[in-house]
């Protein structure tokens, strides 16, 4: 009996430290960061993150603003209050928005975003379709990241993906943090969880892959 | 049996029915001044308020419900206060309980409590019945067919559609445009139709009083009348996934003219993403369930919104009726798959 409590005891620890173990990293933007300057904040979007549990799921990575390396997280930690200027290297393909209404730029500053230089505000998903969204739904901030044409040469089928070398659109936009502190949740509006219900399970809904949140800081 | 020792609890030389015409002036003392001071110094505050006919309905209903149930407990709770008073073992003059045919059962009390608590619970019961369909539906959802409708000759058609995990608002009187937010104007009857382009979500508009399920494929209509303006929260009521918590926002109650200018203005200002929407129609079709999901119209025999659901109708929104009536179920599609 006292055998058979310790193992369920050691079964119960051990799941719980799982989960403990298997959070993500948060990548820090306010270490070394002079209050009122911008934060520039880098991601890639890759459609199989290459690392981890789950190496064949899409996936943000983010880069460190210390020493520049990729880490598989997407609890970014900002400051309050602060400008961030925001760059994402899209690897991945695309395909129609199950909602169009997502393909519109909004709570950016400017409410626009460019792509390979050129602004945009509005993406007409059935023509170039969007590989995944910039969404936080109680900022009101909604960029869609357009997809790439997996038919060309240099199309990145493992992340980290490189942007010098490999095929991807670089999206670069700006927001303003809230002087409210908080945990503010960010989501991509296609369901790009392919292989899961309604496309919305695994990589959609886990932490470090396409959920994450805005850790804003006072 | 005498009164005096028959009658446990009673004091000698009390009448038999002093202690029940006690405890009767008592408990209707304590009911109406009960009632009175539920009625009109926390009615008012009973959620979710009377932002609209919906709303004040609901906040009706429960308080007439409360108004009814005060009176049960606080007779329960003056008979045992009264027991404990008067007739407790160590009050002076108070006899030991005793048997006796009166002990064991009074058919008249019994069957003047049948009575009471069948015509209480019934009485309650055809009220809640009626309130949940009057009027129009009581913020209720009626599916794609309601029995229960509006009088008003001027209703605002809005359309809620569900994705996990946010919710978006398409205004087909004002070029079928869609919205993150939800506004809609003062004095005005609205038409909720709710659907889901993914799994069953709740549209829960709390201080409208309006509680729509959201399912794929299905045009869930509910109806309300605004009478108040301010702000209200929306949110999921039907557990959707992980986000669930999250499916919230706020939406707002502005005057008429307000929302006409906002109307008119973000119909404007969305003109370059409305054109890409399917064309309006009261359900959705996603094509599939992963990243090859486009969505599309189903127009199949609904025109968008009826003759009465015209609030603010442009030109442009009639001109969408007249091309959704007329259009496919399909629309052109770029994509490929992801």
């Amino acid at each position: 009996m006292l055998g058979l409590f310790a193992v369920v005891a050691f079964l119960v620890v051990w799941t719980a430290m799982s989960f403990v173990a298997t959070e993500p990293a948060t990548v820090s933007f306010i270490k070394g960061h002079s209050p009122g300057a911008p934060v520039h904040l880098v991601a890639q979007t890759d459609g199989a993150v290459g690392t981890g549990a789950h190496p064949t799921w899409v996936s943000y990575q983010v880069e460190t603003p210390q020493s520049r390396k990729w880490v598989h997280t997407t609890l970014w930690q900002l400051p309050a209050n602060t400008r961030i200027d925001v760059t994402i290297y899209q690897f991945d393909s695309g395909s129609p928005l199950r909602n169009q209404q997502w393909g519109r730029v909004t709570g950016t500053i400017g409410n626009s975003a460019t792509i390979t230089g050129t602004t945009f505000q509005v993406v007409n998903s059935y023509q170039h379709t969007v590989g995944h969204t910039f969404t936080v739904p109680t900022l009101g901030i909604n960029v869609p990241l357009r997809g790439v044409d997996t038919s060309k040469k240099g199309f990145c089928t493992s992340g980290p993906c490189n942007p010098k070398t490999q095929l991807h659109h670089t999206v670069t936009f700006s927001f303003k943090t809230p002087k409210l502190p908080g945990n503010y949740r960010f989501q991509c509006f296609i369901p790009c969880g392919a292989g899961h219900y309604a496309g919305n399970g695994g990589p959609m809904q886990t932490l470090g892959y396409m959920g994450g949140f805005l850790e804003v800081q006072a | 049996m005498s009164d005096r020792a028959g009658a446990p609890g009673r004091p000698a030389g009390a009448h038999p029915l002093q202690d029940i015409r006690r405890i009767f002036a008592i408990w209707i003392a304590l009911s109406i001044v009960g009632d009175l001071i539920f009625w009109f110094v926390a009615g008012p505050h009973v959620p979710p308020g009377d932002m609209t006919s919906s709303a004040s309905g609901a906040q009706f209903d429960f308080n007439v419900l409360f108004m009814v149930a005060l009176p049960v407990i606080l007779g329960v709770w003056t008979y045992m206060g009264y027991a404990v008073l008067m007739w407790r073992a160590s009050r002076p003059g108070v006899p030991d309980p005793v048997g006796g045919p009166r002990a064991r059962s009074n058919l008249k009390v019994q069957l003047w409590w049948i009575v009471l608590t069948t015509i209480t619970v019934l009485g309650m019961f055809i009220f809640g019945t009626v309130e949940l369909i009057v009027p129009a539906g009581a913020g209720g959802a009626e599916g794609p067919n309601p029995i229960w409708t509006p009088t008003s000759k001027t209703i605002l058609p809005v359309q809620v559609i569900a994705q996990q995990w946010k919710f978006t608002y398409r205004y087909p009187t004002f070029g079928g445009m869609e919205t993150n937010t939800l506004v809609i104007p003062d004095n005005t009857t609205i038409a909720f139709h709710v659907t889901s382009l993914d799994v069953i979500h709740s549209f829960w508009a709390y201080q409208l009083g309006v509680k729509i399920d959201a399912n794929p494929g299905v045009d869930d209509i509910g109806y309300t009348t605004t009478n108040q303006l301010g702000r209200f929260s929306v949110r999921c009521n039907e557990l959707c996934g992980i986000w669930h918590g999250a499916m919230w926002d706020f939406g707002k109650v502005v005057t008429k003219s307000q929302f006409m200018r906002w109307g008119e203005a973000t119909e404007r200002a969305h003109a370059d993403n409305t054109k890409y929407l399917p064309p309006f129609a009261w359900t959705y079709v996603p094509t599939a369930n992963t990243t090859t999901g486009v969505t599309v119209a189903n127009t199949s025999g609904q025109a968008p919104f009826s003759k009465v659901q015209k609030y603010g109708a442009t030109t442009s929104a009639k001109k969408t009726l007249k091309n959704v009536v007329t259009a496919t179920s399909t629309i052109t599609t770029g994509g490929s798959t992801g």
